[in-house]
């Protein structure tokens, strides 16, 4: 509802022989009517601009902080020496207002923009930030691996509690989505590869493929990616949180290692839960084959079979190993990412976004190591 | 006097209100108007529900019973543009400031005027600026709030909760936090927009120094009564309260020791 009483209203009069330029301000100047009034004041100071100007407020009713600001910024115009520019007739209770500002202060300043760095300035930069976020990482894996090795040498000194509380939301709240992911990979890799090896007649290897497929690489490296994204994530925004809420400097004042207290439960519950349920991934995936192969008229028995005389225990370790690694990837990412988790909300997403980004990164590229060492290693 | 309400006249009526939490109540039956151009304060020991109700009064909370009429509309079922209306018309400054992280404090002030107005960003950021000058942050525009200390967070949130020149402004714990220098400038900022520009304050706090600055009028809630136990002048409850509570209170005497 627009207040009542007239909207402010500016008429600009020309100087004349014995009167200066005018600007006759009327009615309310408030942020409701201020606007097209504002636009004229300043049209009509850059029309007089040589002149001086009077701004007569003997007419304004009303002049909310709004109208204030509009009158600093016509006395604050730069202008030829002799062209002032004063105001005149304002209440006294808004002229008591607008003595509280010095129109000089709210001069615009211009600001020329700071010229852009040399390329190997940019260069040098980035090296040294990576340098410092290697240098972080190492400190902080050091940290929790001391943690952990203290927390085995020590188990009474564990939290089990809280490991165990993790270890529930990384596993058995995590089975619905690894179930789900797990099962359609499974279907659409046997799919896919069952509709081209038809042509040949060799159904059945879809056995061997998804067999080596899931245990060797997929199980791992899905899971893997769907913890990242799920658990990392919830381990950045939680320590983050506490970050911000500075839980993290009350436990360091109180004498209590963040990293004890926080990032060992936690890489613990990833490091077991991990290959758990990249197990699980495997089995339910095979499942989801297995059923794809049946609508090919090749019984499950037959598939089970296949499987088995193709995969050997070495392909399966070899599988499970990497999850471990992955594991440790998901924990320390998270962890590391919400303990150097900034100020205010945007931190904790910025710090959330990063650990899921880390984590996936880093996990393809150890997968990545992990096929090349397998290579020469001939497993 | 700002708009609608002539000075004196309710320009929000609170009327027989419970609210609560769930099914457990905090204040029952309680019922007051809020003056146009007074400063309004709601205090009371840790508890008793005066950020609950402040939260009722802005619309956030539903009450369990009763109606709060805001410039003669029921603020809850307001709807629409005449809720948005409503809505720009209070200003609220929330307990622990509620900047807004990822922006800078310029940013954040000049939020609610690219909002409701349609002034050029340049004469924006002059209005900002001036906000900030009068909670003498003047050198802060481009800093995020991450980057204050608590007390300068606050003030930044005053001078949000400014930016549209509203009629009401809602106050939680304004000067919870500030040194006594800035806190003493918060009363005197506060007098004086009331008395140049008519503008009513709502105000939760605990600080006796600037109710007896500022406040015309106060409610003392109560946990136990659930409700109000004391309304007037803060000096005239002081001194010629008949409840100890009260007394209690403005005395700053703590509660007896319990006997073991």
């Amino acid at each position: 509802m627009p207040p009542p009483g007239p909207p402010a209203q500016l008429t600009p009069v020309a100087p004349s022989a014995d009167q200066p330029a005018r600007l006759e301000l009327s009615g309310r100047l408030d942020l409701h009517s201020i606007g097209p009034v504002w636009q004229t004041a300043r049209a009509a100071l850059a029309r007089f601009a040589r002149d001086p100007v009077v701004i007569d407020a003997a007419r304004v009713t009303y002049c909310d902080g709004s109208g204030i600001a509009m009158l600093v910024d016509l006395l604050r115009q730069q202008r030829p020496v002799g062209a002032t520019v004063t105001v005149k007739h304002l209440q006294p209770q808004y002229q008591t207002l607008l003595a509280q500002f010095d129109p000089a202060e709210f001069r615009e300043r211009h600001h020329r923009p700071p010229a852009p760095r040399p390329l190997a300035e940019r260069l040098g930069r980035a090296a040294m930030q990576l340098l410092r976020d290697l240098y972080a990482a190492v400190t902080f894996i050091g940290e929790a691996a001391a943690g952990v090795a203290r927390a085995l040498a020590h188990p009474g000194q564990l939290r089990w509690g809280d490991t165990l509380l993790v270890a529930q939301r990384i596993g058995a709240e995590g089975l619905p989505i690894v179930s789900l992911v797990g099962f359609l990979i499974g279907v659409i890799v046997a799919f896919q590869s069952a509709v081209a090896l038809r042509n040949f007649g060799a159904e059945i290897l879809v056995a061997d493929l998804l067999g080596i497929g899931l245990i060797r690489e997929l199980g791992a490296l899905i899971t893997a990616i769907l913890l990242a994204g799920r658990t990392g994530a919830a381990f950045a925004a939680e320590i983050g949180t506490m970050k911000v809420n500075e839980e993290i400097d009350a436990l360091t004042t109180m004498g209590l290692d963040p990293v004890r207290f926080l990032v060992v439960p936690r890489l613990l519950a990833a490091v077991t839960m991990t290959p758990l349920l990249t197990l699980y991934a495997i089995l339910i995936g095979l499942v989801g084959g297995g059923l794809v192969l049946l609508g090919f008229d090749i019984p499950f028995a037959l598939y089970r079979k296949e499987l088995f005389s193709f995969v050997t225990l070495t392909d399966f370790l070899g599988g499970m190993a990497k999850t471990f690694v992955f594991g440790v990837i998901v924990a320390c990412t998270g962890c590391l990412r919400g303990l150097q988790t900034r100020s205010g909300a945007a931190a904790v997403g910025l710090s959330a976004t990063s650990a899921v980004v880390t984590a996936i990164v880093l996990i393809v590229v150890a997968d990545g190591i992990f096929a090349l060492v397998y290579y020469y290693l001939d497993i | 006097m700002s708009t609608q309400a002539a000075a004196g006249q309710a320009v929000i009526r609170v009327q027989g209100v419970t609210v609560g939490y769930d099914q457990s109540v905090v204040l029952r039956d309680v019922s007051f108007d809020v003056h146009a151009g007074e400063v309004f304060v709601i205090l009371g020991g840790s508890g008793c529900g005066k950020s609950t109700l402040l939260k009722h009064m802005i619309g956030l909370l539903q009450p369990m019973r009763g109606s709060i009429i805001v410039d003669g509309e029921d603020i809850v079922s307001a709807a629409g543009e005449r809720r948005r209306e409503l809505l720009r018309r209070i200003g609220v400054m929330y307990q622990h400031g509620a900047l807004f992280g990822s922006m800078s404090v310029l940013e954040n002030i000049r939020l609610p005027l690219e909002e409701y107005t349609d002034l050029p960003l340049e004469a924006m950021n002059l209005i900002a600026h001036t906000k900030l000058k009068l909670v003498q942050l003047a050198g802060s525009a481009d800093l995020l709030p991450g980057e204050l200390s608590g007390g300068m967070q606050k003030r930044v949130a005053i001078a949000r909760a400014m930016a549209l020149d509203p009629d009401i402004l809602f106050l939680d714990e304004p000067s919870a936090g500030l040194d006594p220098i800035t806190s003493a400038g918060l009363d005197q900022l506060i007098l004086r927009l009331k008395r140049n520009l008519g503008v009513t304050f709502v105000v939760v706090t605990h600080e006796l120094p600037s109710i007896f600055t500022i406040a015309d009028r106060v409610i003392m809630l109560d946990r136990q009564a659930q409700g109000i136990i004391a309304e007037g002048h803060p000096q005239t409850l002081r001194d010629t309260s008949g409840n100890p509570r009260v007394r209690q209170f403005f005395n700053r005497e703590p509660e007896p020791a319990t006997e073991v």
